[in-house]
């Protein structure tokens, strides 16, 4: 690699505090894992993505194709200022989000991918990443923006997202801003999670990302199990 | 009358169905009646279709006319039959009526609804165009608001908590989890739904006291019974399970007009009715399916039915007698709140169900030695409800 050129072509970076992890007891009594991971992490959590890539259902495959984008473009360094944070049950990948960093005051949420549905896990992941911009990288807002009208549900209506104008840089759509009032305001109804993680958790979560076969994540998107009965 | 059969039972899994249309759905399951009842070149007199708001939803109306052409049953008469979440019931009801009254020998029944083609909110909204428009609906009352005023009361008069009503959503998701038609394939916890400090956000409230996992989810989906009478059910090769009572009874439109609103009339009514025909008593049902759109509507249904005596419900619940290898199992498919509610498909699925299990065919969820069986079909607001007792033939 040519470094005299290369450094160039790489954005420049902020420094950041971490994310701390934490854990969250779903529906099922299971408890979920939500960390942050580095770039080193990147190649296995596309493993997980690539499925999506051809799930029209809900616009998984637009969200997987621009989540795949994203996070190779952060491993290979053509991204600025994005974190990413990823949920994980017995050491099982299900879920992955994502932010850059626009501003010290304003991140731009990129996606939420559930691979675990009926959860509330993409629900769960995207609230850690408005935790995690607004509490702890200080940010005064997160411009956000939704491909799929169950994302649209989720995010600008049961946060109340102010519109604003011009354009969010996915695809150019109307951005809604979460700001920091109406985080706090909606934090107890919406933000679970707690700290600090039970030390075997954490040890088990971080010594593997396990990720789902590939039918295995087309059945937990889909549910084509039981066509087979059909 | 002459006694009725159910000669065959189809269903198609409850979920979200993209790829199919209404008419599909119900084709299918259908197809599937018609292929367990192996009736051969005996051709079908009449189709009942069980189905709630095809307009709202569909936009496709005349749904038993497309059907009837869609199976190639020309030139059997055809109709489509409402009553709210109860059109399946109602359907069920009718088709028996023909059956019974001698005017037709074999007639197909089937159930369905799609309505996942509108978002969530608008489904809430069409169910709710059944409530009262000027003294309920104007005022933004909705289903799960009525049932979540229905819990408070019955909370306050009769000491349902809610660890009662999370208990049915756990016992019906954990049936659902044996049922591979079911749409909710998830099992749930009390600490993830209710007693953990952040179990408010797995599960908020939909209308106070009802919170998510109180609520069945909303489902696409079809099922369908073939019934005739006892002389053809006897050469097909299947066996033999009678509709030996059938009970419908109606309610005030509006809940505040009734003088109890805790009491459900037409459910006591309606369950009275279908015993009687029977020839049976609450205490001779092996195995029930209720009408759980609402966790609280499976405790107050089985006090109404005549289970258990009013106030006693959540204690037998509690104790276990109603899980399925409890007294009386109730809801083994999961109910509605696992097996989900296609709001026209319910009431034959429910039928499907006794069936599968009066014939022995439940699979893992099968009730032991059941040969009774009881469904109660809940319309509107509890104002228009059908009973069934199924009996398997010895």
């Amino acid at each position: 690699m040519d470094m005299d050129i290369e450094i160039y072509l790489r954005p420049p970076e902020l420094e950041t505090p971490p994310y701390p992890p934490k854990v969250i007891t779903l529906s099922t009594g299971k408890k979920m894992i939500v960390r942050q991971v580095d770039r080193e992490a990147v190649p296995i959590l596309l493993q997980a993505v690539k499925p999506t890539l051809e799930i029209e259902r809900d616009y998984y495959d637009i969200v997987g194709a621009r989540v795949y984008a994203e996070l190779l473009g952060w491993y290979r360094y053509r991204v600025r200022d994005e974190f990413c944070l990823i949920g994980q049950i017995d050491g099982l990948l299900v879920g992955i989000v994502n932010t850059r960093s626009y501003s010290p005051q304003v991140d731009i949420s990129l996606h939420t991918l559930a691979i675990e549905r009926g959860l509330r896990i993409g629900a769960h992941l995207f609230a850690a990443k408005m935790e995690y911009s607004i509490e702890y990288l200080g940010r005064e807002e997160v411009l956000i923006t939704a491909e799929s009208p169950i994302g649209f549900r989720r995010w600008m209506i049961e946060y109340e997202l102010e519109m604003r104008d011009g354009q969010h840089e996915l695809g150019g759509a109307t951005p809604y801003a979460l700001t920091r009032e109406l985080y706090f305001r909606n934090k107890d109804r919406l933000v679970a999670g707690e700290r600090p993680v039970p030390p075997e958790l954490m040890e088990f979560a971080e010594r593997e990302i396990i990720v789902a076969s590939e039918d295995d994540i087309l059945e937990k998107i889909l549910g084509a199990k039981r066509r087979e009965i059909r | 009358m002459r006694p009725v059969v159910v000669a065959g039972v189809g269903m198609i899994p409850f979920e979200r169905r993209d790829e199919d249309s209404l008419v599909d759905m119900l084709a299918m399951a259908g197809w599937n009646a018609m292929e367990d009842a192996q009736l051969g070149d005996r051709s079908i007199d009449a189709v009942y279709v069980g189905n709630m708001a095809s307009g709202l939803f569909n936009h496709q109306e005349s749904v038993a006319s497309a059907l009837v052409d869609r199976l190639g049953l020309m030139p059997a008469a055809a109709e489509r039959i409402e009553n709210g979440p109860a059109s399946g019931g109602s359907a069920v009801k009718n088709g028996f009526l023909g059956v019974a009254s001698g005017f037709y020998d074999i007639v197909l029944v089937v159930g369905g609804e799609k309505m996942r083609e509108v978002i969530g909110p608008k489904a809430t909204d069409v169910v709710a165009c059944m409530t009262h428009p000027q003294a309920e609906y104007i005022y933004g009352v909705t289903l799960p608001a009525l049932a979540g005023m229905f819990t408070r009361l019955y909370m306050e008069k009769y000491g349902v908590t809610h660890e009662h009503l999370a208990m049915v959503a756990i016992k019906n998701q954990e049936n659902g989890l044996l049922n591979p038609y079911a749409h909710i394939q998830m099992k749930i916890t009390m600490e993830g739904i209710l007693t953990h400090p952040q179990a408010h956000i797995n599960s908020p409230i939909v209308a106070d006291p009802l919170r998510l996992y109180d609520c069945c989810p909303v489902s696409d989906g079809a099922a369908a019974i073939l019934i005739t009478t006892e002389e053809i059910a006897q050469k097909l090769k299947r066996p033999i399970v009678t509709i030996a009572g059938v009970g419908q009874a109606t309610d005030t439109h509006t809940l505040q007009e009734r003088s109890d609103p805790t009491d459900l009339r037409a459910v006591r009514i309606s369950s009275q009715q279908a015993f009687k025909m029977a020839g049976l008593k609450p205490k001779d049902i092996h195995v029930a399916e209720l009408h759980d759109a609402f966790t609280i509507l499976e405790i107050a249904e089985s006090e109404h039915v005549g289970f258990f005596s009013k106030g006693k419900g959540a204690k037998a619940l509690a104790d276990g007698e109603t899980r399925i290898d409890g007294k009386l199992p109730i809801n083994p498919s999961g109910g509605l709140k696992a097996r989900g509610h296609p709001v026209g498909a319910t009431g034959v699925a429910q039928i499907v169900e006794l069936v599968w299990q009066l014939r022995g065919e439940a699979g893992e969820r099968q009730v032991k030695d059941a040969s009774n069986g009881f469904s109660l079909n809940f319309g509107g607001f509890g104002n228009n409800v059908l009973a069934f007792v199924l009996r398997r033939e010895a």
